[in-house]
């Protein structure tokens, strides 16, 4: 009995990790699938998302609310701008220096927020108290049901979007194929500047309703990005539930692993199973394999 | 051919001669350090310079040199040179064991594969702590000694580095000219074509992946006789950015390019002491203005830009006469 | 020589080819044509390994080399040449015939590295194997030019000699005239015949129909991924099937 409550426990906080895991995939594959760049500063947005709110909340003496929509404002124009001045200069990039490019943007973000705000590690106070709700012998935070409350609505906002508004449909044409879609008038430079500034909104959003769970600091964005990454790949960089089942089995996992057998290997659990994948199944767990036309 | 040999010799000789005036100071310090990164940066050159194939890990195949080498000579009481050939051949075993796998993986997703062996083997730096000594390091690692001479100074540690890393230097010029290296930079324009030509893409992918990880490893045991105390931060993800960094500024696919970003990236943070962390800023910016403006790197941009200045002075003694 | 048996490749729901099945002879020069998206190129990748057929083998002389990758084919003399000639750009032209000599040659990691004195003297021998082939194909003086900087047409000449390099008993042509002109396309005829004469059997995809008619001796035509018909340049202007499906096309 004791043991079933504390699987239970790692389960539940296993599934808010997942949550946040599933948002950063949601935001890679976002990128990705207008692109076919793996944006590695990816990360980074999700720092800012933590960073930038305790930061209007502590020094700026904003309200919770708007210091969030400080930070995702923030991290947003920061997409922006970075897709203005290392993506687009680009001409013919190949995927490797796209990979050197978003690297350097990530070590740059980093640094800058280090440099602005120190190496501290720092807390956001939890949206709605501390008090644990007790659910099935285990226990729930009230942060937990905002996480996955959240990720449902950007889930759903997603759907919404990418389904239903002329600009989404756009993006989902480039994924396909760019060329025709911009034979049919859709400005794809446009298309690639919007999904970055989606991403990046997205990223930040996960990285502040997280931020009272875990603590933030400047290099926590690494290990966040590379685990939404392989939420991503396990959903086989598709911006759907796949991704989501992705972030959430993987959450799950590392959670269990941890608590069960040794939580030093916390992270090198979640990579052992990004290794796994890439060489197992590299399109994803739920999608057909499919000859690649050259 | 001829010239190329000519070039070795004249880098050789000055490589040889600089610590002469220097007697041994600082500087000598920090050129040790230049030594083992220009070939940390020389393999991975191989690897991406050469047959195009990304790999943000190198900083694991260092650290598992380091390790297996202050392990073995200090829990173990190992001959160190010993030590070095056994964990130079163990890693270079993993490597080509990993690399089928790995090597498979193309561009976005082999640089994140890459990046996971790294952090894996970073995380067992730290969580292996009865051999590791863990965060808090390994310390008590021996000098190498020959006979009765022994390298604990800057003077001879520079000529042990230096040697070693000359003869790495000699063996990749021979290599990147030859059947080999012809069929890694074919490999990098059009792994089909090359397929095609009866190059065996996947096996010499990973058997570049190997040497770049046989490399990197002697250049970690030989790291940790001359530091005699390791710890894991020097082995992590950021580290291989900065192997990165070193051959992106020098020039891809020029072994006198590793060489040099090795030494602009090395001196770089020495000189400017005040910087202290705050390096990856500038680690970032160049990452980024070098690849959109200066993709060929230094050794590309340097003669181009001399190339402009030299044609103008001819034309105004043109003019003279 | 090549004999393809029932071949079929579908991509996803798509079927490219079905139930291609023909030999190439011997010695002689083939043409493969067929109104643009009949799956000539395709065909080409199957037989060359690129893709792996959905169903069907491929047979070089009597073997079946289905299974093998590319570079697998290639050690057995099966060569190709690509519709958009795929040159090591940031090669010389000499260095890239030396990779077509990667197959006749060994030297593996340790020798290269090393300079071993056979390494050295087998250098010489491919650096030199590499020349005559330029000669062959008749531009030994843009040896130290890189490859990249080539007109099309002189590169479609190296891509020839690269090819010929791995002395292939059989060399499959993609659409060598696209992208030449007249006289270029006139002296490619003659260069193909030349490569007959040294005995390689060739295989070309084409569009060109004079070049097709002047230099082959066996005609396959394919349509909508399915065979329409086989014979002899003569046999097949005459075939009424051949016509409708070209007129019904233009």
């Amino acid at each position: 009995m004791e043991l079933l409550n504390q699987v239970t426990q790692f389960v539940i906080s296993g599934l808010a990790t997942g949550s946040i895991y599933a948002l950063i995939g949601l935001s890679f594959a976002i990128i990705f699938n207008s692109t076919g760049i793996i944006n590695f500063a990816q990360g980074e947005f999700v720092m800012l998302g933590g960073v930038l709110t305790i930061f209007s909340l502590n020094v700026l003496h904003l309200p919770l609310i708007a210091a969030i929509l400080v930070a995702v404002a923030v991290t947003t124009v920061i997409g922006l701008v970075f897709e203005r001045l290392a993506i687009r200069p680009l001409k013919n990039a190949t995927p490797l220096m796209l990979i050197i490019i978003t690297i350097g943007a990530s070590i740059l973000i980093r640094g800058l927020v280090m440099l602005l705000w120190g190496k501290d590690t720092q807390a956001l106070p939890a949206f709605s108290g501390t008090d644990p709700i007790s659910v099935a012998g285990a226990t729930l935070l009230p942060q937990h049901l905002w996480i996955f409350g959240v990720t449902v609505l950007v889930i759903i906002g997603c759907r919404l979007f990418f389904n239903h508004t002329i600009s989404g449909k756009a993006m989902r044409a480039c994924s396909f194929n760019r060329r025709a879609a911009n034979l049919v008038g859709i400005s794809v430079g446009r298309m690639v500047l919007f999904s970055f500034v989606i991403s990046a909104a997205v990223g930040a959003l996960a990285g502040v309703i997280i931020a009272p769970l875990t603590m933030t600091a400047y290099d926590v964005g690494v290990m966040l990005g590379l685990k939404g990454f392989c939420a991503a790949i396990m959903g086989g960089m598709g911006s759907g539930l796949g991704t989501v089942l992705g972030g959430l089995i993987l959450g799950t996992l590392e959670s269990l692993g941890a608590g069960l057998i040794s939580s030093g290997y916390k992270d090198a659990i979640a990579f052992f199973i990004l290794l796994l994948i890439l060489f197992i199944r590299p399109q994803g767990l739920f999608k057909k394999g499919e000859t690649e036309r050259v | 051919m001829k010239s190329d040999r000519i070039k070795f010799l004249v880098f050789a000789l000055v490589v040889l001669l600089i610590p002469l005036p220097l007697s041994g100071g600082y500087l000598t310090n920090v050129l040790i350090f230049v030594g083992i990164n220009s070939v940390l940066a020389l393999g991975l050159n191989l690897l991406l310079g050469y047959a195009g194939q990304i790999s943000l890990g190198q900083a694991a195949f260092f650290g598992l040199g380091a390790y297996g080498s202050g392990v073995l000579t200090t829990a173990y009481g190992l001959n160190p040179w010993l030590a070095m050939v056994v964990v130079a051949v163990c890693v270079a075993l993993f490597a080509f064991a990993i690399g089928f796998p790995v090597l498979r993986l193309k561009g976005h997703y082999l640089a994140m594969a890459t990046l996971g062996v790294g952090v894996i083997v970073n995380i067992a730096f730290n969580e292996t702590v009865e051999l590791t000594g863990g965060p808090s390091g390994l310390s008590g690692i021996p000098n190498l000694s020959i006979g009765s001479l022994t390298f604990d100074s800057d003077l001879k540690n520079y000529y042990l580095v230096w040697v070693f890393a000359l003869g790495m230097i000699l063996l990749s010029l021979n290599l990147v000219n030859s059947r080999f290296g012809r069929g890694l930079r074919a490999i990098h324009d059009s792994e089909v074509a090359a397929r095609v030509m009866g190059v065996n893409a996947r096996l010499m992918k990973v058997q570049v992946f190997t040497l770049s990880a046989f490399m990197s490893a002697i250049m970690g045991s030989l790291y940790c006789h001359v530091m005699t105390f390791i710890s894991p931060n020097s082995f992590g993800f950021h580290f291989s950015v900065e192997i990165l960094t070193m051959i992106v500024i020098g020039g891809l696919g020029s072994v006198y390019g590793s060489i040099l970003g090795a030494l602009l990236l090395t001196l770089l943070p020495e000189m400017l002491r005040t910087f202290q962390d705050y390096d990856i800023i500038v680690y970032g910016l160049l990452l980024i203005t070098m690849t959109i403006y200066l993709p060929g790197g230094l050794v590309e941009g340097i003669p181009a830009l001399l190339r402009r200045l030299v044609p103008a002075k001819k034309v105004t003694e043109g003019s003279d006469a | 020589m090549l004999s393809l048996n029932g071949i079929g490749k579908r991509f996803g729901g798509l079927t490219a080819l079905e139930g291609i099945s023909f030999n190439v002879g011997k010695g002689a020069i083939t043409g493969i044509i067929g109104p643009n998206g009949a799956g000539k190129t395709t065909l080409f990748n199957v037989a060359t390994g690129i893709y792996p057929p959905s169903c069907g083998a491929v047979l070089l002389e009597g073997k079946d080399i289905s299974k093998l990758p590319p570079e697998g084919r290639a050690r057995l003399g099966l060569v190709r040449t690509f519709q958009n000639i795929e040159l090591f750009g940031k090669m010389t032209v000499l260095e890239n015939v030396m990779v077509g000599l990667h197959t006749q040659s060994s030297s593996g990691l340790f020798a290269c590295s090393f300079r071993m004195p056979w390494q050295m003297s087998e250098e010489k021998r491919i650096r030199a194997r590499a020349m005559e082939l330029l000669d062959f194909v008749g531009i030994p003086e843009l040896a130290e030019v890189q490859a990249g900087t080539l007109s099309f047409g002189k590169g479609r000449l190296l891509e020839i000699a690269r090819a010929m390099a791995l002395e292939p008993k059989l060399l499959l042509m993609d659409e060598p005239a696209a992208g030449l002109n007249s006289s270029e396309t006139a002296d490619l005829a003659d260069l193909i015949k030349k490569i007959r004469d040294l005995g390689v059997t060739v295989a070309l995809v084409e569009h060109d129909m004079d070049l097709v008619m002047d230099i082959c001796d066996q005609l396959v035509v394919l349509n909508l991924g399915t065979m329409l018909a086989e014979g002899t340049p003569r046999q097949i202007q005459d075939n009424p099937a051949v016509i409708t499906a070209y007129l019904g096309e233009e």
